[in-house]
């Protein structure tokens, strides 16, 4: 079970929403609830739209949630049905199209939009994860395999980039966690490596000499077990899309965007820790944790504040960034005793 | 006749001069249109930074063209455009700059001048603005009588200015190891450039030849 701990450096519901609009909202969903609820009942009682009834029984009467998980604008998409969570931020999520349109995928291009234009080339099935190393036996996890492994969450994450932006995006996912169990880790694992697709075929960013392909991540065990670490397998409420790293990708929020690796392809445990792709490539600007930390800059630009997509607008200021990304109340004991401006 | 000639090449360089100096506007038109309607993207103030930044790139490529084109096809005319458009590169470069302190920094002075001591691509591209500030600067017709002989040095300014400007873009760039768009500019520059040595050395060299 998971108890939400009260983060000191997150803004308290009651700080941004007056009573009254509160209250305002609460009348407005339970009116709008027994009203569909009323509409559903009177519309099967006339033997009509199977679609109301099944309205009926999402909404399931009055003592149903009044929570529903956030829609994307996408009609084609394969919807994904979740669960809201405790974990979520109450903050507004960043719009759809900026979540699908601005991203960070190299294996894309490096531009902002070409994941966009180009990850259609991307197959998604069929999929397969291969964990290996110091687990009890190596196994393939299938993606059908994963989508049914456990209960799927809506987890409303801030993701601060390290080029000093910012999103707030509706995840789909379960705590990778569930997966790590399954997987049987020997006693010497220690640190898990993450591995992303790397085909020329289906993408076109391979061609680049970035970085050395394929895309390798990597977390701490104990990290990795963080109830927050999610294996993500849509956003707001659908499959993901191909260019926010389909069929499945981790998302570590209280680090670094680059650190949540996408479409991967093999997990790896090991005893020591490993190099990654960035660390490999800049050692001088990354290193194996990136946490997000305002007090430690980027040799190239400060850290200490990010602009909002879609909200820190053209005469708008940046926003200070937060310890950990403002989930410190969360995570900040993994790293009780480590000098953070030394271990980066 | 020969006024009337006169006159009518004078009228055809004014429209010349505008359809220029219209082209040249564009893209400033472009990088206040597009974030008003919203056509900047998600994030519209790092579209307004590279968009000014490449502009002023590509209009100090276009400026320096001017004098080895005149020497290349012999017609003189081309460097009377060359005031405009050494005088547009300052003025993307300002853009460039003013995004920055203002829509970026918001004039905080201590967060300005700590990422201009820290940040060697920072630096690097505020001393190439800064250098920019006194060719602009003398400019005009007065100054360029006053300075006389020295005003041809003071602007041989350009040859530290260009390469530090694409010094500023390849350590931007560096991040990720992409050096695509850095070499083309690069090249043109080392071309546009080499050429006036390249010219000058000639002359020099059959100045010194044996007269027959």
């Amino acid at each position: 079970m998971l108890i939400r701990i009260p983060d000191p450096t997150e803004p308290r519901g009651s700080e941004m929403t007056s009573e009254r609009a509160y209250f305002n909202r609460r009348r407005w969903l339970t009116s709008t609830v027994a009203g569909l609820a009323a509409s559903a009942t009177s519309a099967s009682a006339l033997g009509a739209a199977p679609g109301a009834a099944d309205a009926k029984s999402t909404v399931g009467g009055s003592a149903a949630p009044v929570r529903t998980i956030l829609q994307g604008d996408d009609p084609k998409a394969q919807r994904l049905a979740a669960t809201p969570s405790d974990l979520s931020t109450i903050e507004r999520p960043t719009s759809y199209k900026w979540v699908t349109t601005y991203n960070n995928f190299y294996e894309f291009g490096t531009d902002k939009d070409d994941p966009a234009r180009q990850a259609h080339r991307l197959r998604v099935r069929p999929w397969t994860i291969e964990v290996e190393g110091a687990v009890a036996r190596s196994r393939t996890f299938d993606i059908e395999e994963l989508l049914r492994m456990a209960p799927l969450e809506e987890r409303i994450y801030r993701m601060r980039c390290v080029e000093g932006w910012s999103m707030v995006i509706p995840w789909i996912g379960f705590p990778l966690s569930e997966l790590i169990r399954r997987a049987e880790p020997t006693g010497s694992a220690k640190y898990l490596e993450f591995i992303t697709l790397a085909d020329p075929k289906q993408m076109p960013g391979l061609r680049s000499p970035v970085i050395d392909w394929p895309y390798t991540e990597g977390l701490r065990m104990d990290e990795a077990m963080h109830p927050l670490t999610l294996l993500t397998l849509g956003l707001y409420g659908q499959v993901l899309p191909n260019q926010n790293g389909a069929p499945v990708r981790l998302v570590v929020p209280w680090k670094y965007g680059f650190k949540s690796s996408k479409s991967l392809v093999k997990i790896r445990f090991l005893d020591k820790q490993p190099v990654t792709s960035w660390m490999k490539s800049s050692p001088n600007e990354y290193g194996f944790y990136s946490n997000v930390n305002p007090g430690v800059d980027h040799p190239r630009w400060s850290q200490a504040s990010e602009r909002r997509i879609g909200e820190d607008g053209f005469l708008t200021r940046k926003r200070p960034t937060l310890m950990f990304n403002g989930y410190g109340g969360q995570v900040a004991s993994l790293y009780s005793g480590m000098d953070l401006t030394r271990f980066i | 006749m020969r006024a009337r000639s006169q006159a009518a090449s004078g009228a055809w360089w004014r429209v010349i001069r505008a359809l220029v100096f219209v082209c040249a506007l564009a893209p400033a038109l472009r990088l206040v249109l597009w974030p008003v309607f919203d056509l900047a993207g998600a994030n519209p103030i790092e579209f307004v930074t590279r968009s000014s930044g490449t502009w002023t790139l590509v209009m100090l490529c276009l400026t320096l063209a001017l004098s080895p084109l005149r020497r290349l096809t012999g017609w003189s005319a081309w460097v009377r455009l060359r005031r405009m458009l050494g005088l547009f590169t300052f003025f993307y470069a300002a853009l460039h700059a003013l995004t920055w302190l203002w829509l970026d920094q918001w004039f905080d002075l201590k967060a300005m001048l700590r990422d201009i001591v820290d940040r060697p691509f920072i630096t690097v591209g505020f001393v190439a603005f800064v250098m920019m500030i006194p060719l602009a600067a003398t400019s005009t017709d007065a100054m360029i009588r006053r300075l006389g002989r020295r005003w041809g040095q003071l602007h041989r300014l350009i040859y530290l200015i260009a390469p530090l400007a694409i010094l500023h873009y390849l350590w931007h760039k560096s991040g990720k190891n992409d050096y695509a768009e850095v070499s083309i500019y690069a090249a043109v520059l080392a071309v546009l450039l080499g050429l006036r040595v390249f010219f000058r050395w000639r002359r020099s060299a059959s100045a010194h030849l044996p007269r027959s």
